[in-house]
């Protein structure tokens, strides 16, 4: 009570794809919005974007990749969150993903992806209304 | 270029027109905006008259084309000479895969080469290195070795068709590779044409491929730079790039800016290894995008050619006019391409592509509609050579030489866009020049507040994005994209284990201990790297030979 504790992303680059501009302005629309951000930077490894998601707390991921290896690299995030007991953490992708795509990243437990073009606000409401907050102490 | 009479009364003589005309229709039909201002942000005045340029000396600040400050073209005839070079950036899958693509691309009438290598390849890891998995064949063509190369050229004799590779960190490797390969086809140096990005500065900016620190990269650079002087003539050794830092956000000005400050660095390293200027400069070359906003993109190549002009001349004291061209690759704006809707891109490139031609490109690539979904599929690749191919032959704007010289508007936004540029590139000097502004994380945030801004008017719908935030439509458009097969990673995987079992080891590590040994030192390392890669050794253990060398680069994330 009191306090409300801030919405805490990760708003992370993995894989060796440099191209960040929108993982930049989603750093800066998502502070703007209230949230705590961290950005990883790019060419991070799935092991060091978890290792960071853990490290900070995060209530959220999100994933930026345009690249095309989201289907290598997603999943296996997803994967590695929960074998670190953070299952709960609401995990969305962004990028060049074509469609046919999504159904699978859905079922690899990648909540929402948002391709070019989407609102700032969109994401923020979905963020908003889907993030479950750690419970404080 | 005006007669001062007549000047004063022109002002004259608008006083009147506003006070009769124009407040008259104002009042009845106020304008859609308080302000008007180009994509980059740049004010915009409602009319422009000769009063815009008074000052402006026809022989002094535009010249003829071919000749000092070049603003109207590099070449006395521009395009009625030659046309441009129709050069589609392509590579996925595997080495196969892309020399079909090239040679479907040459027999549609593409009159150049543009190799896309993928991400192992451009941050010098092998495609069987586990930081590869996912990403083998996705963006570009993976080469780990010289047999990669070989199939990539496959019957495409390399003293006919000159090959442009979007490489940089891993440039002396890849180069050496083609060099390596044009030996085998019993094709001179001399005689091939070509050139490679080698553009490391921008990687810290935007893009990402650096593998070394800065230093160390430099070095590598100035090593191609020399020996392309010397050993093959008609290769462009850099090609200094703005196209990644616009598409990162940067405006106009900021992304001549930075790419002509960053061509400076360049020219001072060379010149400290002592290559004297007028030998190597004729080889630098750059490569710029093409945004939406037609006029600026026009007047930002009008400006950049006569800004390079006075820059090699006057602050390196080049002598030989082919040093002072600033010759230059164009690729429409990535960026600007939408999802939604996507046969609207088609118009966007081709307006793109029109003011790149308008500005006096010497070889364009044109997007492909489907860029914002996937790689280009083959429909969407011939379309967008089409497009190049129409302004060609079609429109009739290759008439005559940079036909919008005069334009009262025309002449004061390259003006502008020069004198703001111009006071950019002091900014950095002032900080010690484009490596250290770039350490300072200067150009970064530049550019970040500039893609920020640009978002947030695209939010407000200050600006307006058709099909995205304005004339939306619900209805999907059936559109066949291409897929990267999946099986193509373990194909090269497994061709590359092949020539590590095939090659002949003891020469392998030769080599590779050579080109460390060298790496310590001061010599040119391309010879060492020609060694290496004729012996089979692979993209992956050369970087990691250099990488012990000169240890791995860790930017400092810039938001």
């Amino acid at each position: 009570m009191g306090l409300e504790r801030r919405i805490r992303v990760l708003v992370a680059k993995p894989g060796l794809d440099g191209h960040d501009r929108g993982a930049k302005v989603m750093v800066r629309a998502l502070r703007d919005a209230g949230m705590e951000v961290i950005y990883t930077g790019i060419r991070q490894t799935p092991e060091q974007v978890v290792e960071a998601a853990v490290q900070e707390d995060v209530d959220v991921v999100g994933l930026s990749i345009l690249s095309g290896a989201h289907m290598t690299l997603f999943p296996k995030i997803t994967r590695l969150l929960k074998e670190r007991g953070m299952g709960d953490v609401l995990v969305i992708g962004g990028g060049i993903i074509p469609e046919e795509d999504i159904l699978a990243l859905k079922q690899a437990g990648i909540a929402e992806v948002f391709g070019p073009g989407t609102p700032i606000q969109t994401i923020v409401k979905y963020i908003n209304e889907n993030v479950q907050m750690k419970k404080e102490l | 270029m005006f007669d001062k009479q007549k000047l004063t009364s022109i002002v004259k003589e608008q006083e009147r027109w506003e006070r009769d005309t124009l407040n008259k229709t104002l009042a009845r039909f106020p304008e859609r905006q308080p302000e008007f201002t180009t994509v980059s942000g740049m004010p915009i005045q409602r009319l422009y008259t000769p009063m815009n340029v008074e000052d402006l000396d026809y022989a002094e600040d535009l010249g003829f084309p071919g000749e000092f400050p070049f603003t109207r073209g590099v070449y006395a005839t521009v395009y009625r000479g030659r046309l441009w070079t129709m050069r589609q950036y392509a590579g996925f899958g595997t080495a196969e895969e892309s020399n079909q693509r090239y040679k479907y691309l040459l027999e549609q009438g593409q009159t150049g080469l543009s190799v896309a290598f993928d991400l192992p390849t451009q941050i010098g890891y092998d495609s069987d290195h586990s930081i590869a998995s996912g990403e083998v064949g996705r963006v570009g063509v993976p080469v780990s070795s010289l047999r990669d190369m070989e199939i990539l050229f496959d019957g495409i004799p390399l003293d006919k068709v000159s090959t442009s590779m979007t490489i940089n960190s891993t440039a002396p490797q890849v180069l050496a590779m083609y060099i390596a390969l044009a030996e085998k086809q019993g094709v001179p140096l001399s005689k091939v044409a070509g050139t490679v990005q080698n553009d490391i500065l921008k990687e810290y900016v935007a893009r990402g491929t650096y593998i070394y620190p800065p230093e160390a990269s430099m070095r590598l650079a100035v090593d191609i730079i020399e020996y392309c002087q010397k050993n093959a003539p008609r290769f462009n050794a850099i090609s200094v790039s703005g196209y990644h830092m616009r598409e990162a956000g940067a405006t106009a000005v900021q992304e001549l800016a930075f790419t002509l400050a960053n061509g400076i660095a360049y020219v001072e390293a060379a010149m400290k290894r002592g290559l004297p200027i007028d030998d190597f400069a004729p080889r630098v070359s750059f490569f710029f995008a093409c945004h939406n906003d037609f006029f600026e993109e026009i007047a930002k190549f009008r400006a950049a050619r006569r800004l390079w002009a006075k820059i090699m001349k006057e602050r390196f004291g080049a002598k030989d006019l082919s040093s002072m061209l600033l010759r230059y690759h164009v690729q429409t704006s990535g960026c600007t391409l939408t999802a939604q809707q996507p046969y609207n891109n088609i118009v966007r490139v081709t307006m793109q592509a029109l003011a790149a031609v308008l500005g006096g490109a010497q070889s364009l690539h044109t997007n492909s509609f489907d860029e914002a979904l996937a790689l280009p599929s083959e429909t969407a690749v011939i379309t967008a050579l089409r497009t190049q191919q129409i302004i060609a032959h079609e429109s009739g704007v290759t008439n005559t030489v940079d036909p919008l010289c005069g334009s009262f508007f025309v002449e004061s936004l390259t003006n502008k866009i020069e004198e703001e540029a111009m006071e950019y590139i002091q900014k950095v000097d002032a900080m010690g020049g484009a490596m250290a502004a770039i350490q300072r994380g200067f150009y970064q945030k530049q550019i970040a507040d500039s893609a920020y801004e640009y978002q947030k008017d695209v939010e407000g719908k200050e600006r307006i994005v058709v099909g995205v935030n304005e004339f939306i439509t619900e209805a999907k458009v059936p559109i066949k994209l291409l897929k990267v097969d999946p099986e193509a990673e373990r194909r090269q995987v497994e061709r590359l284990r092949r020539v590590r079992a095939e090659r002949d080891g003891k020469k392998v590590k030769e080599a590779l201990e050579k080109l460390r040994k060298a790496a310590d030192g001061n010599d040119n390392l391309m010879p060492f790297m020609l060694k290496a890669v004729k012996a089979y050794a692979t993209n992956g253990e050369i970087s990691d030979t250099l990488r012990e060398a000169f240890g791995e680069y860790k930017a400092e994330t810039i938001v």
